[in-house]
């Protein structure tokens, strides 16, 4: 088995805040992250997956193809876009890189012909990222 | 749903590669300039990995003040511009990446909201160690 890592970059707004809470719990719990009139950050996307190399094209996916798909799915979903007010998986759940992650695998799990999705790993910062392995 | 949080940390400290169960000759021979008498430095860099599962209310593993507030309080005052030999951690072993990795680790088991995966240690941008308590520590 081969592991293979495909990066893409997507640059959105966000805020982080729960309906369900008053403004001051909001505010205690998630700080600056809670200004409602939002900030952005230059997201980095790993996407690793895994495979057998193909004995033919020596390929475990082909890297035009994986990133097509990164692109359709993800990318042009979620780049320069607000993503509470426009991705419609964060009008419900608060845009943590936590929850980023898991939602990039949902919208690729399947979609990988001939590879199995491996890990999601998306960067907020150099200094912060999640990764996602499908775990419940 | 579990996943996994991970920040990076940066700190500079001096040490020395040394053991008093070498004589000089050996202590040279085995580290090296490391081993240059008046210490060397470094920049640096412990990511630290911890999972959990996502809170449905605040979509977070941990909240990553509190995890900022632990290592500077447990972590990053007690090691940035020091001296990692005169550290307690250091006095009985010698303060290599490795064990500076698994000082990390003992440190940050601690931190109460989630759980410890694994501590990855720059020491140069060529050099890096991980440790996860014993067990593989898996895809970086």
């Amino acid at each position: 088995m081969i592991l293979l890592t495909r990066k893409a970059e997507f640059s959105s707004a966000h805020f982080y805040w729960n309906e369900k809470w008053p403004e001051e719990e909001n505010r205690r719990v998630f700080g600056k992250c809670a200004n409602r009139n939002g900030h952005g950050h230059n997201y980095t996307l790993e996407v690793t997956v895994a495979g057998e190399v193909d004995p033919v094209s020596g390929f475990v996916v082909d890297l035009k193809q994986l990133k097509d798909i990164l692109e359709r799915e993800v990318i042009s979903i979620y780049d320069h876009r607000h993503l509470n007010l426009e991705v419609p998986e964060f009008a419900k759940m608060v845009p943590t890189t936590e929850n980023i992650a898991i939602a990039i695998w949902r919208r690729l799990e399947g979609k990988i012909p001939n590879a199995k999705l491996h890990r999601v790993r998306v960067y907020e910062l150099p200094d912060l990222f999640a990764d996602f392995y499908g775990e419940r | 749903m579990k996943a996994y949080l991970s920040r990076r940390y940066r700190l500079s400290a001096s040490h020395r590669l040394h053991t008093e169960a070498y004589d000089a000759a050996k202590n040279r021979a085995v580290f090296g300039k490391c081993n240059n008498p008046h210490g060397h430095g470094h920049n640096y860099v412990v990511q630290v990995t911890v999972s959990g599962q996502v809170d449905p209310e605040t979509g977070m593993v941990c909240n990553l003040a509190d995890l900022d507030a632990f290592a500077k309080s447990n972590f990053i005052d007690r090691f940035d511009h020091s001296n990692l030999n005169t550290l307690d951690c250091f006095r009985e072993s010698v303060s290599t990446t490795e064990n500076l990795s698994i000082e990390a680790y003992r440190i940050f088991q601690r931190f109460p909201a989630a759980h410890l995966e694994r501590v990855h240690v720059e020491e140069t941008s060529n050099n890096s160690f991980d440790y996860a308590g014993g067990s593989d520590p898996g895809l970086i």
